[in-house]
């Protein structure tokens, strides 16, 4: 029987194949077949996990009453009216907005396609700010993707498995993206405090930025798309002798309250509007 | 004797993503620090119960489904299942004779151990925000669910005769 062979040389075995499968998963692509394969077993649980929940909504909404769906119904017709509104005063922006661009002889990529997903899970490990989505590569979601929801950011995909994906927040201590004030446009990096806040990173003490200012997604780094609401400053503080302000801001994303979201589909042309600009204005 | 042919292997693959289904399954943010580790529970179990035929790479193989299942760095957990495995593989027979109160009082430091050295890996690759004492919680709360885990797994096990 093969029960008798020793098994301090199966540990052996196990801890070098680990540290391998370590270091081949944080510094090379390689361990991704791996995960992919995995994922077609890890998907289905995490379905599984979900689905008191998904049947809870299912129910509460089948009980609703005539009334109260009656209500729903006229208070999101009423919503609809006001964004079909705003949408109007978009297009037009929208379209003077090309044509200043034009003239500057930078293009613009202001459209965008979203893809929906709901969100099936929550990282249980506090030390890591994570959720499960329910696409995955079968839906053309990729690594790197933007995710979010109605708004502003949530995250990126960083994992895309074949039937759910793993999406890292903004709040992650992991996770740093390059912001502007919408009011200025003074940029900074925008880094997540491991908890439920952001902070902006090495800003000067003496730079413009208030309570209150909303920070927007500047698309540098090709990563996110830009123009997007990411999060408002809560606090600003100037200590004496330090060399950066100490500024602290929260998601506008309802992160914690979301149950679906919206991946950005990349536009077909491949703008660079940013890198245009720079060279127009030097 | 011939009856000793194993058997029931779907059985213990079955218990095992139950446990998956556990750890994943959506609960309160303050509860999650005290959510037990029911895979690597069902794990030891296994081996305790057959040690002739879960052992090291049982433990390789399932840590490596969890590190996929919780989004942890690849081979993270699948380490510390190994380690954990073979440790309970070294005292199963010291195990048998334990007390339920030192069986737990060593579920509680195998589990500790073993999350403490996949802690280590996370933070070696920086994704830790809290200090290494809150594994602690989650071990504990291991420790208490041992004779729960062990009591249904055991009758699992009579009553569709792993062998």
């Amino acid at each position: 029987m093969t029960a008798s062979a020793n098994p301090l040389y199966r540990l052996v075995a196990a801890l070098v194949l680990s540290v391998i499968v370590i270091v081949l998963d944080q510094r090379t692509p390689w361990a991704e077949p791996v995960r992919h394969v995995l994922g077609y077993l890890t998907a289905p649980v995490h379905y599984i996990a979900h689905f008191p929940v998904d049947s809870g909504q299912w129910l509460s909404e089948q009980a609703q009453s005539r009334s109260s769906l009656m209500e729903e119904n006229q208070r999101l017709q009423r919503q609809s009216l006001i964004l079909e509104q705003k949408v109007q005063r978009l297009a037009v922006l929208e379209a003077e907005n090309v044509r200043l661009r034009e003239l500057l002889n930078s293009s613009a990529d202001l459209d965008a396609n979203v893809l929906v997903a709901e969100i099936i899970g929550v990282d249980p490990d506090p030390n890591r700010q994570e959720l499960v989505i329910n696409k995955g590569t079968v839906s053309d979601v990729y690594r790197g993707q933007a995710v979010l929801d109605a708004q502003g950011l949530i995250g990126q995909v960083v994992d895309a498995g074949p039937l759910s994906s793993r999406v890292l927040l903004l709040t992650d201590a992991s996770h740093a993206m390059s912001v502007q004030v919408n009011r200025n446009g003074v940029r900074a990096v925008l880094a997540g405090n491991g908890q439920t806040g952001l902070r902006l990173l090495y800003v000067p003490d003496t730079a413009d930025i208030e309570v209150g200012d909303l920070l927007v997604s500047t698309g540098l780094g090709q990563r996110y798309p830009r123009g997007y609401p990411v999060g408002t400053v809560t606090t600003v503080r100037h200590q004496s002798g330090a060399p950066y302000a100490e500024i602290t801001a929260l998601p506008t994303a309802r992160i914690d309250r979301a149950s679906h979201v919206l991946l950005v589909q990349p536009s077909d042309a491949p703008a660079r509007p940013l890198m245009g600009e720079n060279a127009n204005a030097q | 004797m011939r009856s000793d042919r194993p058997s029931g292997t779907g059985v213990i693959i079955v218990s095992l993503l139950i446990a998956a289904l556990l750890e994943v399954v959506p609960f309160p943010e303050a509860i999650n620090w005290i959510r037990p580790e029911w895979m690597l529970l069902v794990l030891v179990y296994w081996v305790l119960a057959l040690p002739r035929r879960i052992g090291v790479l049982w433990g390789f193989g399932v840590g490596l489904y969890y590190d996929v299942l919780v989004g942890a760095t690849l081979g993270q957990w699948g380490l510390a299942f190994a380690l954990g495995a073979y440790v309970m593989l070294a005292a199963y027979k010291r195990m048998r004779v334990f007390t339920s109160l030192q069986q737990c009082a060593v579920v509680f430091l195998l589990i500790g151990t073993v999350s403490l050295l996949a802690y280590s890996v996370q933070e070696s690759v920086g994704r830790t925000s809290y200090p290494p004492y809150t594994i602690l919680y989650a071990s504990f709360t291991s420790a208490l669910f041992w004779r729960p885990v062990c009591a249904v797994l055991r009758w699992v096990q009579l009553r569709f005769l792993v062998r």
